[in-house]
């Protein structure tokens, strides 16, 4: 499957279907921080991604302060 | 993953409230939630008008949305900062979402209105840029809601914002602040009022309400953010709330709840009308002759606009 991460725009390939959970658990990302998006709406948490998924891992912490 | 509400798919879930929603009910669960952070905090009634302070980023863009979905009268203000690309691109974006709407933005480019940007204030003031840049944005916001005859001016803070700066504040005991962190703050001669209707909503949740309502922002981090103090408290709070879900609420309107008061006598004691000078040549309140925009509009003219840089390395294409 094909993750692309923002801030900065980068794509990493995995191979066959993994969940979010394991997907996340890699990356080492924090579920808090992050949403994972597939054509323009909302993965949940328990779904599958198959081997041919594009998923976007979007970060949602920002850090505007004033 | 099944909606508490209706038992269909969920497409997310929210831990501190040991949930999953559907689409529909978590966009209504953030109406509904937002709506309570107004009434229980008095921010606002229906009948009044609000002047929403949009950057193009989720929280911000998400509120606007929010308010309109609830019936109020909400128009926004977008000040173009000036800091190169990241500016640009947050400015497209909140035009386009205004004009697909067909809402009031109002707009104010700091080098077309008032001669510098906020790179070029970072220079010469010798300071980050972030202080130039709060104290014009402040600045501009309470003269577009005073000139406008706005009753308040609404900000897209959120949760995980207020718990961060909390958590800021009280690792330094910062008390004069902890005194005044309120999502409200009330009106006094030369200022609106300043709500933060979002504080009852975590960032994951207004970007998710972004994303179901189709709305575009800017990703994007101001380029002068990355890696800041406020993220990294973002980032502890979120450790903890990991293993502790709930944890950054309770902290926050715990701290309300039970805490704030207990900082009133840190508060700064804000003049009384009639106490404090008129800025004379803006006619805001201020305790020196002239108040600290104007100087900083005296110190930036004419000066030669520079671009911002992080150890030398232009950061703002
Ligand atoms: S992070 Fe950027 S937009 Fe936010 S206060 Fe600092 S300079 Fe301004
Ligand atoms: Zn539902
Ligand atoms: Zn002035």
């Amino acid at each position: 499957m094909q993750v692309n991460l923002r801030n900065p725009n980068r794509t990493i390939i995995f191979e066959g279907p993994m969940s979010i959970v394991a997907l996340l658990q890699k990356l080492d990302l924090n579920r808090e921080s992050v949403l994972v998006i597939r054509g323009g709406t909302l993965v949940p948490g328990d779904a599958l991604l198959t081997a041919d998924d594009v998923v976007e891992i979007r970060p949602v912490i920002s850090g505007g302060v004033a | 993953m099944k909606c508490k509400v209706c038992r269909e798919p969920a497409v997310i879930d929210i831990r501190r409230h040991n949930a999953n929603f559907c689409g529909d009910h978590f966009l209504k669960l953030v109406r509904d939630q937002t709506q309570k952070a107004i009434d229980e905090f008095k921010m606002f009634a229906p009948g009044e008008r609000i002047l929403v302070a949009v950057s193009g980023g989720k929280d911000s863009l998400a509120l606007w949305d929010i308010l309109l979905e609830l019936g109020y009268e909400a128009n926004g203000l977008y000040i173009g900062l000036g800091i190169g690309g990241y500016s640009d691109r947050s400015g497209d974006q909140v035009r386009a979402f205004a004009a697909e709407r067909g809402l009031k933005l109002e707009q104010i480019e700091l080098r077309d209105q008032y001669g510098y940007d906020v790179p070029t204030a970072a220079a010469v003031t010798k300071r980050v840029p972030c202080s130039a840049c709060g104290l014009s944005k402040r600045h501009l916001f309470d003269k577009a809601a005073l000139q406008g005859g706005y009753d308040a001016v609404a900000t897209g803070h959120n949760l995980d914002d207020e718990a961060a700066v909390l958590f800021g504040n009280t690792l330094r005991w910062q008390t004069e602040y902890l005194a005044r962190q309120h999502p409200v703050l009330p009106a006094r001669p030369g200022f609106p009022r300043k709500v933060k209707p979002l504080v009852r909503l975590g960032e994951r949740e207004m970007a998710a309400y972004c994303v179901l309502r189709g709305i575009d922002y800017i990703v994007e981090e101001c380029p002068m953010a990355v890696g800041n103090k406020h993220i990294g408290y973002k980032e502890a709070l979120n450790a903890i709330e990991a293993t502790s879900p709930g944890a950054k609420q309770a902290f926050y309107f715990g701290f309300l709840a039970r805490a704030v008061e207990r900082f009133a006598d840190a508060a700064p004691a804000y003049a009384e009308a009639g106490d404090t000078a008129a800025c004379t040549r803006c006619g805001v309140p201020t305790t020196s002759e002239i108040c600290a925009f104007c100087r900083l509009l005296e110190r930036t003219a004419g000066a030669e606009p520079v671009h911002l840089t992080i150890k030398g390395k232009r950061v703002d294409a």
